[in-house]
């Protein structure tokens, strides 16, 4: 077993009177693909929204392990959770910078860096060579990940011009382009085709296995969740119901029940 | 089924146009026009005040009414039988410009040096007389604005009503020191940017969290609170009587001016020349064309920093920038204060060039005007920008117009909109590629 990555504690998330995540706790591993899942409405996106800053939780905690430092989460911006803590995400509906290039996207990622490199633009003003050594290194980090997603190509032409399926790995690539501790997917399989599905869980094992990064993975599609993860969460009406291997959730009665609903009699009968 | 397949070739038949149908909606369409064009000439063009003797009567034109109406329905008649004679693809958005937009931003390599080398010869050709070169000012004068305007709104995509309270605050800052202390318009100048730059970053804040209709609703009203303030804070703005006396700048410590103050030698004596004002106009034309040259210069560059490309990041999509760890307030601010600092930079040459400012000068017109130069020209593009200006500022001054220029001026700018409505020149040149040689199709 790897080393905790996230610590989620007793995390609740109220609007109003309407409790979308209440008490959940799970922990998500180093180099593991952690799934959530469940119907809709069950506080799926709620909690990414937490993990990321966008949503200040109404209670709970969040502790994110990072060489050897704890970040609470909750206590963070949402800009710093990416930043500091390396907590990378993606969206339900894509997010590109659409009028921008494949290029331009991969290196805005990397902003925090050349940020740095550039001296708060005084040294990229003048042309300075450690920012120019820092854009390079940020185009070629840009273009292992163009060569990974075989867009190379097609670099210079606006993200929005992109297939659906092509925009989507392109924004997880945008995401690792931050140089992330855990990955966030929010759905990152919905509508995508069985052949570029099957592009993707090979992104996503490679974003393991090479990149030493742990994945946290919300997707309604059983056959990704089933073929890569490593441990799925189940969540129902805000709350846990199971939490375990692929195959043990699968064969879990409360789980089964969440999905297909009370055997009624009278269906029988008809 | 069979209803729709037939209707296909109906309607295809119906797209080549049948004479006599077509020709009836033609009439139809052109007489609709003519009637709008009627209704809008007889208040315009039908009734004339003339003065006699002191008192004042109304005269009446409606044969000139008569004539401009027949042109309209006639005209439109024409245009429509010209469109139908032409191949469908013909008749969309083709564009005079089309060759502007396909070579201008692709070919600035060569585009850029002939603008400006013909910026440069302007004032050096028979033509030049002093009108010309203070026009030339002119353009300058806003080309640097829209410049300025175009890092807050066509960069970072914040809309920005009351940009000309940055103009305002250069302009003043300049005065108030020359008057006050003394300074030379060369050692204000970077001062006045800084606290242009100052007030910018100060009227950041209250709009961090705001976007679109909202900022600029805010932003309307800083441009309001500024020229209020210029108006009643008499004991530093002198309120409406303005400031005057601002020294004009000098070259190298020779002053354009027809009898040297004390201390100071003048261009004329220096090079032993007769006093000409003319010799003032252009050299201010060339200092606001350094100035803007410089403007353009830091603009280009901050656009392939990470900066530029944050603040293109914050126009396409601020949730994902605070998911990729850019901190939205840093890159607002900066947008914000690096935009006032160009538009304050334009103030203190504009306070140079007229020696003298009051509010009047700084008005919502001066805002909507720059804003109109940064939406004509195609948001972000710095040549769209230039052509903007010089469309703006020299089409009001087309006198053989007469009265009726701000009616062409009106006419001029709904046209452009009409077919370019991404602006003149909207192509968007990336900030960095990975294959520079190769064109993307």
């Amino acid at each position: 077993m790897s080393d905790t990555l996230l610590e989620v504690v007793n995390l609740s998330m109220q609007f109003g009177g309407l409790a979308a995540v209440e008490n959940l706790s799970f922990t998500a591993f180093d180099r593991e693909i952690t799934a959530i899942i469940g119907p809709n409405g069950a506080g799926k996106t709620t909690v990414f929204n937490c993990l990321t800053g966008f949503y200040r939780p109404s209670g709970g905690s969040m502790i994110l392990h990072r060489a050897g430092r704890r970040f609470a989460l909750e206590a963070l911006p949402d800009h710093r959770i990416a930043r500091v803590a390396g907590v990378a995400r993606t969206f339900q509906n894509i997010r590109l910078f659409a009028g921008m290039t494949l290029l331009e996207n991969l290196v805005v990622a990397q902003h925090g860096e050349l940020m740095r490199a550039s001296m708060f633009s005084i040294a990229g003003l003048f042309g300075l060579s450690p920012y120019r050594r820092a854009e390079r290194a940020a185009v070629a980090k840009a273009r292992y990940w163009l060569e990974r997603l075989g867009l190379v190509d097609r670099a210079d032409i606006v993200a929005g011009a992109l297939p659906y399926g092509d925009r989507r790995r392109l924004e997880i690539a945008r995401a690792m382009c931050t140089g992330p501790a855990l990955l966030c997917l929010d759905e990152p399989a919905a509508g995508l085709n069985p052949n570029e599905s099957a592009q993707l869980n090979q992104l996503l094992r490679n974003i393991r296995d090479e990149h030493r990064t742990g994945v946290l993975l919300i997707e309604h599609d059983m056959k990704v969740v089933m073929g890569i993860s490593d441990h799925v969460v189940v969540l129902d009406h805000g709350q846990k119901i199971a939490d375990g291997t692929p195959a043990a959730v699968q064969a879990d009665a409360a789980v089964v029940r969440a999905y297909l609903g009370e055997p009624e009699p009278e269906e029988g009968e008809l | 089924m069979s209803a729709g397949t037939q209707a296909q070739p109906a309607s295809l038949a119906d797209h080549a146009a049948p004479p006599s149908l077509a020709l009836g909606v033609l009439v139809k369409e052109a007489f609709l026009t003519a009637v709008v064009a009627l209704v809008l000439a007889i208040p315009l063009v039908g009734f004339r005040i003339v003065e006699s003797n002191g008192t004042s009567g109304l005269t009446t034109r409606f044969w000139w009414v008569a004539v401009g109406v027949g042109a309209v329905f006639v005209g439109r008649l024409a245009l429509g039988l010209w469109r139908r004679g032409l191949p469908a693809r013909a008749t969309g958005r083709a564009s005079w410009l089309a060759p502007l937009v396909r070579y201008g931003p692709r070919h600035a390599r060569i585009i850029a040096p002939i603008g400006i080398a013909a910026a440069l010869a302007l004032p050096l050709l028979p033509i030049a007389t002093r009108s010309v070169v203070e026009l030339g000012i002119g353009v300058l004068t806003y080309i640097m604005l829209g410049w300025g305007l175009n890092v807050v709104v066509g960069l970072a995509g914040l809309l920005d009503l009351g940009y000309v309270a940055f103009y305002a605050v250069g302009a003043y800052s300049f005065a108030i020191l020359a008057h006050d202390f003394g300074l030379t318009f060369w050692e204000c100048l970077p001062l006045s940017g800084l606290l242009a730059a100052a007030a910018g970053v100060l009227l950041g804040f209250p709009v961090l969290r705001l976007r679109g209709d909202y900022l600029a609703i805010v932003t309307l009203g800083f441009g309001e609170i500024i020229h209020i303030l210029l108006l009643n804070w008499t004991s530093l703005t002198q309120g409406p009587n303005g400031i005057g006396d601002i020294p004009h700048p000098g070259l190298f410590g020779l002053v354009f001016e027809r009898r040297a103050p004390p201390g100071f030698t003048t261009f004329h004596d220096f090079l032993g020349i007769d006093f000409n004002p003319l010799h003032r106009a252009i050299f201010l034309y060339y200092v606001a064309l350094l100035l803007a040259l410089i403007v353009n210069l830091f603009t280009l560059r901050l656009r392939r920093l990470p900066i530029g490309r944050a603040w293109e990041a914050l126009r396409e999509d601020e949730i994902a920038c605070r998911a990729l760890g850019i901190n939205p307030t840093n890159v607002k601010l900066s947008a914000f204060g690096i935009g006032a600092m160009l538009g304050g930079f334009a103030g203190a040459f504009f306070a140079t060039r007229l020696g003298f400012i009051s509010p009047e000068s700084f008005t919502f017109t001066e805002s909507a005007t720059i804003l109109a130069i940064v939406v004509l020209g195609g948001m972000g593009s710095q040549t769209g920008v230039v052509l903007a200006a010089v469309l703006l500022v020299l089409l009001p001054e087309l006198r053989f117009f007469a009265e009726f220029r701000m009616l062409f001026f009106g006419a001029a700018m709904v046209i452009i909109m009409v077919w370019r409505p991404q602006g003149l020149l909207a192509h968007r040149e990336p900030s960095l590629r990975l294959h520079p040689g190769r064109r993307q199709p």
